[in-house]
């Protein structure tokens, strides 16, 4: 994950509080998707980053997600999503988030 | 009339101690985590040469091989090597980090740049022997330094060294003692991309049969900046790159917009020169020694060579109407607006279907799009995936949405109407760019009519505004001969009413 956006997602817990944060993603895949979610769980595995060794436990979904799904408009769903659902192997990203947060996610 | 793409220019260096030198993932690094095994196993990992030359990505950048041939061979293409393959191809060469290093300093117009004098001398040679760098060129080398004086500037006075096979050879000083545009690396970063630039208008020039003098305008469209503490971007890349590439009759500016500045500056460039403003306009992007081993950690994490180890570079001649290359329409163009929004789908909507459907086009009527070319051996194993596949599928998507296709053509769609991609990972090198050379001869061969180029940027990345951007354009078949036999046409019918009128005057004067 970008070192700036590790900083911003870092800035707002502090704001905020962990329990109040969900990080949301739109990366095009699994692999991709997995490294996002772990950086905002168990800290950063590049070590490049404000996050590194930093485990803030984030809930964190990919947009495609069921759960993610359920709870947007389905016309601006439609609109703003669908076309990318039907091009990404959602599959692959569910399977990538769900064993991160059930590995890494305290809230 | 519609202008035309008349040449290409295409060039690669290969600069392997830049990648540990100068690339922001190694130079971070550096800082952050110094003992790291990455920067320990880094120096593992670099090709040679040799090995970048022989790199099938690398030959069809320069020409040597089309996409068509690319694609042929299964990947990933790194343990594949194509023996013996040659250093120049039609569109240009892959330019070795000695001879680079010349080339550099004769773009230094404030010595700024010294070579040790062995150095010069070792490499002189082959640099005059390079056909495309002219003699004015040669005569800017300097002979060269002791090394004191290169260390002395190394070591003393925030000099960049420059250095091959590891060891100090040259330093490129700062411009100005507190100024931090002027400082050494940036002096370094902007040298670079000059002389990468300089290379590849070069060659444009070449292939595209004109003379140095016919240029009248030169757009640069790299994503660096040059200028001073008092207007930090103030330019002129373009200009300074005409200079020394010999444009005498160039006057020139620099478009920017992050990967999408290419898109945008041939726009401009078409635009200049088919409202009559400029007969001819080039334009041209060097390299960016800032992403070199960009993905150098998850490379070397997988056990890969560093594949991003090359700058690019390229130049585009765009001329008057010669009524036989291949057109760029300016009544098909795609952009991103300020209310288009960032959805991948709204992106992809605005720079394909947008300028289609004012022409009456639909998705499949375009034979080959050319969008982001990234090389995926490079993306891939970074965890990026396939970025050119991802927009065709995007692409095809959205044909599916739009009803023009049925779903199960999704996973036909990217061969048929797309390529895989070929670029290094050099930001607006890949950008929809690198086909327009194949492009112009597949057009003129007559197997395809129409291409898309397509530049996407990512604007966010300098914190002024959130939004993204992009460009896209067709090229297609000359129509310059419709156009004149339409012409033609009415100027008959013009002459066959005057002829009825004079014959209806005479008889009406017989009548009197």
């Amino acid at each position: 994950m970008d070192l700036e956006n590790q900083k911003r997602v870092k800035e707002f817990t502090e704001e905020y509080g962990p329990e109040n944060i969900v990080v949301l993603l739109g990366a095009a895949e699994g692999e991709a998707s997995g490294l996002a979610a772990e950086t905002v769980t168990a800290g950063d595995p590049t070590f490049a980053g404000p996050l590194t060794g930093v485990s803030l436990g984030l809930k964190v979904y990919h947009i495609c997600e069921p759960e993610i799904k359920e709870l947007i408009d389905e016309a601006v769903y439609d609109e703003q999503v669908s076309m990318m659902e039907m091009v990404l192997d959602v599959d692959d990203i569910v399977s990538e988030m769900t064993a991160i947060r059930d590995e890494f996610c305290k809230y | 009339m519609n202008s035309v793409v008349k040449g290409t220019g295409y060039i690669l260096v290969h600069t392997p101690d830049m990648i540990i030198r100068n690339g922001t993932t190694q130079t971070t690094e550096m800082i952050v985590n110094p003992g790291s095994e990455y920067l320990k196993e880094l120096p593992n990992h670099i090709r040679t040469y040799e090995q970048a030359v022989n790199y099938y990505p690398n030959q069809t950048y320069i020409g040597n091989m089309t996409p068509a041939e690319l694609a042929a061979i299964p990947t990933p293409w790194y343990d594949k090597p194509m023996e013996n393959a040659p250093r120049y191809g039609k569109f240009g060469e892959i330019m070795p980090e000695a001879e680079f290093y010349l080339l550099m300093q004769t773009c230094d117009v404030f010595d700024l740049m010294r070579l040790h004098k062995d150095f010069v001398a070792a490499h002189i040679e082959a640099f005059k022997a390079n056909e495309i760098i002219d003699e004015t060129i040669v005569a800017r080398v300097h002979a060269g330094v002791e090394q004191d004086e290169i260390e002395h500037f190394v070591n003393d006075e925030h000099a960049e060294g420059i250095y091959y096979n590891d060891k100090l050879v040259g330093y490129l000083k700062r411009a100005h003692d507190v100024d931090v545009n002027l400082s050494a690396h940036v002096m370094l970063e902007n040298i670079v991309s000059k002389a990468s630039s300089v290379l590849a208008t070069l060659y444009a020039v070449k292939n595209a049969g004109i003379n140095k003098e016919d240029v009248d305008y030169i757009i640069d469209c790299c994503e660096e900046a040059c200028g001073d503490m008092n207007q930090r971007g103030g330019g002129n890349f373009a200009k300074a790159t005409a200079e020394i590439a010999g444009l005498v009759n160039a006057s020139g500016s620099d478009v920017r917009g992050f990967c999408a500045g290419p898109a945008h500056a041939i726009v401009d460039a078409a635009s200049l020169v088919k409202s009559g403003a400029f007969k001819c306009v080039i334009v041209s992007a060097g390299g960016c020694t800032a992403k070199l081993g960009m993905n150098g950690k998850d490379h070397v994490k997988k056990g890969l060579p560093i594949l991003e180890d090359v700058l690019g570079g390229f130049a585009i001649v765009i001329t008057e109407n010669d009524g036989e290359s291949a057109e760029i329409n300016l009544d098909i163009l795609g952009k991103h607006s300020v209310g288009t929004g960032s959805a991948p789908q709204k992106v992809i909507s605005a720079l394909v279907t947008s300028g289609l459907e004012k022409a009456g086009l639909k998705i499949t009527d375009i034979d080959k799009y050319s969008p982001e070319m990234q090389n995926p051996d490079v993306t891939v194993p970074a965890g990026a995936g396939d970025v050119p596949l991802g927009n065709y599928k995007m692409i095809a998507a959205l044909a599916v949405k739009n009803g023009e296709i049925d779903k199960k053509e999704l996973a036909t769609f990217p061969a048929k109407h797309g390529m895989m991609g070929w670029a290094p990972t050099q930001g607006h090198i890949p950008s929809g760019v690198p086909y327009i050379g194949f492009a112009r001869e597949e057009i003129m061969r007559g197997e395809i009519k129409k291409a898309m180029i397509i530049g996407k940027g990512s604007l966010f990345l300098g914190r002024m505004t959130n939004l993204f951007d992009g460009m896209s354009f067709v090229m297609q078949t000359n129509t310059s001969a419709e156009a004149q036999q339409a012409a033609g046409v009415s100027e008959d019918e013009v002459k066959v009413l005057i002829g009825k009128a004079l014959k209806e005057f005479a008889a009406n004067l017989i009548a009197e």
